[in-house]
């Protein structure tokens, strides 16, 4: 270092005229390259203690173009997009917008606001106890003083234009889910920003919002808005991207046309090896083939509970793989809350291995040998600030007792048994689960209930927003599982997980249970024209 | 040379853990007061042997002071953790609470007659009476918390505002005096043993709560409830119960400490017994490093905090500081502790700090 | 035609209405409705007094200060916070006022400015270490409470009648109001008054509400309470908000502070004790939650009402004991909490049930 700066500075004073034009030279390359780009992120570094988020990474964004940034939990995604959008500091690098000549200084969203950068997060970062009108206004416009008139007849064009089913005046809160997701991008798409972040937006939209999403997509980048596209679905991707910039573990794997880069190069990139476990699980999916005259283990009949799904029928046996699928609040997470007392139970009447039994709390169905591992991970899985052993072991310490603790010996057996089973990565037991990666959060609430050892595993979309490695790991793990005689039912709003793990699908459709797939009838447009219904 | 440089990093790497361990918070306290009276008078750490007016053997001193009236706020601290940790908010009414199991003690020892000659009934009658109201005054606010779902500060805000008044009605507005000198046994000394009964009491409560903590998954639990209560739910716990459970406790040290109170005097003022001990109890809470937003508690350290809350007030008696003056004093050392114990200011601290040896710095880089 | 084109209705029209309504709307219609058939109640059942308009300019008179209090506390308490050192604060203000005006011969303009400037520098300190140091607020103005208290008594230990004469004459300032004045015993016509102190406390009533429901601050103080992390992503300066509100709340409690020293004209360290308790519990009443992000300054108006009239009611019911107070104030807000909690629990259930 300090040899180079001497040497430099000699030549700076021999020959100092020549010594600008180099860099008059390199002046003009980088406005070339700049001229389309919008957003240039140089050698971006970040670490938070004990792990180094972002280490040199590169990533460019041009005008008019769909960009998806791809990596696993972990990989850093959500770091650098909280660099630029000013929630995180950086602890090095620079970052060059499009008509500022220096490098711009990010310290809070504001500042991303202004200089033209809107975030749309995969959680809902609105309140719910404003106005819809003013969540799409606040901390945006200038002066004093707020004019309700304005705002409302402001808020219900948008909303209007963009085909958002709500009121202008309504509390937010009073929203569904995916209409407030929906008010999040009318948002951003209305503040005329030059760069468009959407993180994970899809992940609780149905498939009718996000084509309207992807028009709405689409007509910004004829505007020529540069949008970053963070998304877990592949064929997302592969609908509306233009650009892939891939990270692993910190770092930028490479950015490529999405032309170059077929599905299985995409994949093999973010998980740094080649890939034959995709094809590998087809050829493993061995479907249920067991008896058809053994009782099943699980059956509950006409039961109903107070979320507002229509009472249904349901069974399931010994070493099945079965499963829900429907579109999103179709009900198929409301039914397997019911069935493990999650939710009230109303009415209706469960069979455990064909004895009657009553389930009114997750307690009694935990008794009976149902696990349930709950679709919202942060809300009702994990429990943050405690250890990973803890975790681990808190199930079936409930199940065994309050005056029962575990010796802290058995504790860490446990633990570390299921750690090294199911490849948790963390530092040690003892790290608190908060501080883990999602795929390995969701690992470890697995191990929690493969620990109390069920006879029948609920998994409730096991897989959203997890990596693509750990989605194969668990895929393959729930077949391994029927295999030894475990009932698992899957749910999961990827319909080719589902084709490849469950032997019989029932579907539903508003809260209702529409038909039940099995055998030969098991393939996508069969499910689809199911949950369509009626004409087909 | 390079030995000594790792052993200066282990030393410093040693330093950073006990720093980071939680219980670091009360023990540094106590050890500032500790070196701050050090400093200023050193007879602060002395204690006399002597006899007390009713003849018997006594230690005396400040060190005693401190062990002898840090004794209830130690036993209510034990309450407010778990409280605290199940709930993540505090107790207010635990002072109005004390009020009331005090009044309820003299009532039973009492009768009708506000000055008995002798005792109307055993005091471990009286004493199972007081436990039996304070525990379903801590169930009412419990059942407040846990059921109607009200945030505990508020729902406890009832009992605060309520409680000396009922504390006044149970006796008909009269000041009950007790004669019997086994009665003061309890808050004083119990003839021949020269260290003061509330610290036996005190320590007894606080085996029982190890033992409890131990043998039991109470830890586990209202930890998980804390955290993460819809989580919890789905384990098979039951929030709303454990909730419950807490406050049922808390009105069970309640009693205890009660019953200490009312046998330092033999009598009750009810507008004054245990005034501001919801507020030292708390702060013995946050000073043991606990969030008071609930989630994760550390028992010994919430202990060692009302030990040092009393150290400071005694310090602060020892300086001639008028007794209704206390709370300025108090108030600025606590602000002080919270400062320095509040995350953004020790990271800045820490960066201050690696600043100043850079060496340390780029060791832990590489 | 039109009717199939139309949605079915579903629950009735109550159930509607009530999900439509925001929670701050709801939770004061039920504190209006409550005070006004309580008030009705009073008249009722105990009698003329209530009917006279005096009475209840009373009410509003020994009530004046905890209405400017209660109002900042509902601020703080709407941005998710709470700020219990107000009652100290008071104590502090008049006692510093009294010091100030009798021993060293002030002038009250002055006085207005020092307890100003104390609320002001309360405010700033907890607002700061709340805001921009992250310490729970419940701490830092217990804290502030401990040290207002104690530093009232520093200041003087006695409390004492002040004397000046220019403050005496502020004091027995009475403003007439027109036309509610009542004929006395002897057949005089009595002319009904107010304090200087209810002006002031409707003017803050008043500029509070407009700031609450038409200026940015205001709605980035119910953003902020809403969820803090959501308003952060929204472009909302939280930390500031944040601080704006707590140096906001210990400004009226500085406001307060003076005018419930003209109401009693006295320095006392026992002044105003419990007054945060009955401050925090006129906004509960008034329908602001203590988790943030809903409330109203014309609902804790009517809670501070609602509060001394069921205090009144009781004392006039011949339950003069002092213990009485206590419990039909601990009483009312347990049943104001209850009627909150079930009402958004039942509101929670209709959304979810259709959702």
């Amino acid at each position: 270092m300090n040899r180079r700066g001497a040497v430099e500075r000699r030549i700076s004073m021999l020959a100092p005229r020549c010594f600008y034009k180099i860099e008059q030279i390199i002046l003009g390359v980088n406005t070339l390259v700049k001229e389309k780009a919008v957003l240039e992120m140089k050698n971006i570094h970040k670490s938070f203690p004990g792990v180094r988020a972002l280490q040199g990474v590169n990533f460019t964004l041009c005008e008019g173009e769909v960009h998806a940034l791809m990596g696993e939990n972990g990989a850093g995604k959500s770091t650098l997009i909280k660099v630029l959008t000013g929630v995180y500091g950086k602890d090095e690098g620079e970052i060059f917008l499009k008509g500022k000549d220096k490098a711009v200084a990010i310290h809070s969203p504001q500042d991303a606001q202004r200089l033209g950068i809107s975030t749309v997060y995969q959680e809902i970062t609105l309140c719910p106890n404003l106005s819809v009108a003013e969540n799409m206004f606040i901390g945006r416009t200038s002066g004093l003083c707020q004019n309700w008139k304005k705002m409302n007849t402001d808020a219900d064009r948008i909303l209007q234009s963009l085909d958002i089913p709500a009121k202008a005046s309504q509390q937010l809160g009073s929203c569904s889910i995916a209409v407030q997701q929906m008010i999040a991008i009318a948002r951003a798409v209305d503040m005329e920003c030059k760069v468009l972040i959407l993180d994970e937006p899809t992940s609780s939209l149905d498939e009718q919002e996000v084509e309207k999403l992807f028009g709405l997509m689409r007509d910004l980048r004829a505007r020529g808005v540069g949008i970053i596209f963070v998304t877990h679905f592949l064929d997302q991707v592969y609908e509306i991207c233009d650009k892939i910039t891939v990270l692993r573990d910190g770092k930028l794997v490479g950015e490529y046309e999405i032309k170059d880069l077929p599905r299985v190069q995409l994949v093999s990139k973010m998980l740094g090896k080649e890939l034959d476990d995709m094809s590998d699980i087809k050829g493993e999916s061995k479907h249920y083939e067991g008896s058809d005259q053994s009782a099943p283990v699980f059956e509950a009949k006409e039961l109903v509970s107070n979320a507002g799904i229509k009472p249904f029928n349901f069974y399931i046996k010994k070493g099945e793989v079965n499963g829900f699928t429907g579109l999103l609040g179709s009900g198929r997470s409301e039914c397997v809350r019911a069935i493990f007392g999650a939710d009230r139970v109303l009415g209706g009447s469960v069979k455990m291995n064909g004895k009657e039994v009553r389930i009114t709390k997750p307690l009694d169905a935990m008794k009976n040998g149902i696990a349930y591992l709950p679709e919202d991970r942060k809300v009702d899985g994990i429990v943050g600030d405690l250890s990973v052993r803890e975790n681990i072991i808190l199930a079936l310490q409930v199940l065994k007792g309050f005056l029962k603790p575990f010796t802290k010996a058995e504790a860490n057996k446990f633990a570390e048994d299921y750690i090294k089973l199911l490849g948790i990565k963390t530092a040690s037991a003892d790290t608190p689960i908060k501080s883990l990666s999602g795929g390995n959060q969701q690992k470890a609430i697995l191990a929690r209930w493969l620990l109390t050892n069920p006879e029948y595993l609920i998994l409730d979309e096991p897989t959203r927003g997890i990596d693509i490695g750990t989605k194969i790991d668990i895929q393959k793990l729930v077949l391994k599982l029927a295999s030894e005689g475990m009932s698992v039912t899957f749910i999961s709003s990827e319909t080719d997980e589902m084709l490849r793990t469950c032997s019989r699908l029932v579907v539903m459709r508003d809260r209702k249970v529409v038909g039940e797939l099995s055998g030969e009838e098991l393939s996508q447009s069969m499910i689809m024209s199911t949950i369509a219904g009626g004409d087909k | 040379m390079k030995s000594k440089e790792t052993n200066k990093s282990s030393v410093a790497e040693l330093f950073s853990k006990i720093v980071r361990r939680q219980i670091f918070i009360p023990i540094a306290a106590l050890l500032l007061l500790a070196i701050f009276n050090l400093v200023t008078d050193p007879s602060f750490y002395k204690i006399t042997f002597g006899y007390n007016s009713a003849g018997n053997p006594v230690l005396s001193g400040y060190l005693m002071t401190i062990l002898d009236s840090g004794s209830e706020l130690a036993i209510l601290a034990i309450g407010m953790t778990l409280v605290t940790a199940a709930t993540g908010g505090q107790d207010i009414s635990v002072g109005a609470a004390i009020a009331i199991s005090g009044s309820v003690i003299l009532r039973v020892l009492c009768g009708t007659n506000s000055r008995p000659e002798t005792l109307q009934a055993p005091i471990i009658v009286a004493f199972l009476a007081a436990c039996i109201v304070a525990m379903l005054f801590g169930a009412f606010n419990g059942a407040l918390v846990a059921y109607f779902r009200i945030q505990p500060m508020v729902a406890t805000l009832i009992l605060f505002t309520a409680g000396r008044s009922i504390a006044a009605w149970i006796n008909n507005n009269e000041l009950p005096i007790i004669n019997e000198p086994s009665f003061g046994y309890f808050g004083g000394f119990i003839p021949g043993i020269p260290i003061p009964t509330p610290f036996f009491i005190a320590v007894v409560c606080m085996i029982i709560i190890a033992l409890v903590l131990r043998f039991t998954n109470l830890g586990l639990y209202t930890q998980a409830v804390g955290i993460n209560e819809s989580s919890s739910r789905l384990n098979g716990l039951n929030p709303a119960f454990i909730k419950f459970l807490t406050f049922v406790i808390l009105g069970l040290c309640v009693a205890v400490a009660g019953l200490i109170k009312v046998s330092r005097f033999s009598t009750i003022n009810y507008s004054v017994i245990a005034k501001d001990i919801e507020m030292d109890a708390i702060l013995a809470v946050a000073l043991g490093g606990n969030a008071l937003s609930g989630g994760k508690f550390n028992m010994a350290a919430s202990i060692l905090g009302a030990y040092v809350i009393q150290f400071l007030t005694t310090t602060l008696y020892k300086f001639n500081v008028q007794s209704d003056a206390l709370p300025a004093y108090k108030a600025v050392v606590v602000i002080v502790l919270v400062v320095l114990s509040a995350p953004i200011v020790r990271e800045w601290l820490s960066g201050v700090w690696k600043k100043i040896k850079p060496e340390g710095h780029v060791k832990e880089v590489g | 035609m039109a009717s199939s084109n139309r949605t079915p209705k579903a629950g009735g029209g109550f159930g509607d209405k009530l999900k439509n309504m925001t929670d701050t709307n709801l939770l004061l219609t039920i504190t209006i409705v409550v005070f006004f058939a309580m008030y009705i109640g009073a008249i009722v059942f105990q009698g003329k007094g209530f009917l006279k308009p005096q009475t209840f300019f009373n009410i509003l008179n020994a009530q004046a200060a905890l209405i400017i209090t209660a109002c900042g506390m509902s601020l703080v308490m709407i941005t998710g916070s709470i700020d219990i050192s107000v009652g100290g604060v008071v104590a502090l203000v008049s006692m510093c006022c009294a010091v100030y005006l009798d021993f060293h011969n002030g002038n009250v303009f002055m006085a207005v400015i020092i307890s100003l400037l104390i609320g002001l520098a309360f405010g700033a300190v907890q607002g700061f270490l709340v805001s921009y140091l992250e310490i729970q607020p419940f701490i830092v103005s217990l804290a502030g409470m401990f040290f207002a208290r104690g530093m009232t008594t520093i200041v003087n230990t006695n409390p004492f009648n002040v004397q000046n004469e220019a403050f005496v004459a502020l004091k027995e300032t009475r403003v007439i109001v027109p036309g509610f004045g009542s004929v006395n015993k002897l057949g005089k016509y009595v002319n009904a008054y107010v304090e200087l102190g209810v002006i002031v406390a409707l003017l803050i009533v008043v500029l509070l509400f407009f700031v609450l429901r038409w200026t940015k601050l205001g709605r980035g103080f119910y953003a902020v309470g809403g969820n803090s992390q959501s308003a952060l992503m929204l472009g909302i300066n939280v930390k500031r908000t944040k601080f704006l509100a707590h140096l906001i709340c210990g400004l009226l409690a500085g406001i307060g502070g003076f005018v419930y020293f003209m109401h009693v004209g006295s320095g006392s360290a026992s002044h105003a004790s419990g007054m945060e308790m009955n401050a925090i519990a006129s906004s509960i009443i008034g329908g602001t939650m203590l988790t943030g992000g809903v409330g109203n300054i014309i609902g804790t108006f009517f809670g501070v009402l609602s509060l001394s009239t069921i205090q009144n009611i009781v004392s006039s019911a011949g339950l003069d004991d002092a213990w009485w107070t206590g419990i039909t104030i601990a009483a009312m807000l347990c049943l104001f909490l209850v009627i909150q909690s079930v009402v958004m629990a039942r509101k929670k259930r209709t959304l979810k049930g259709k959702g």
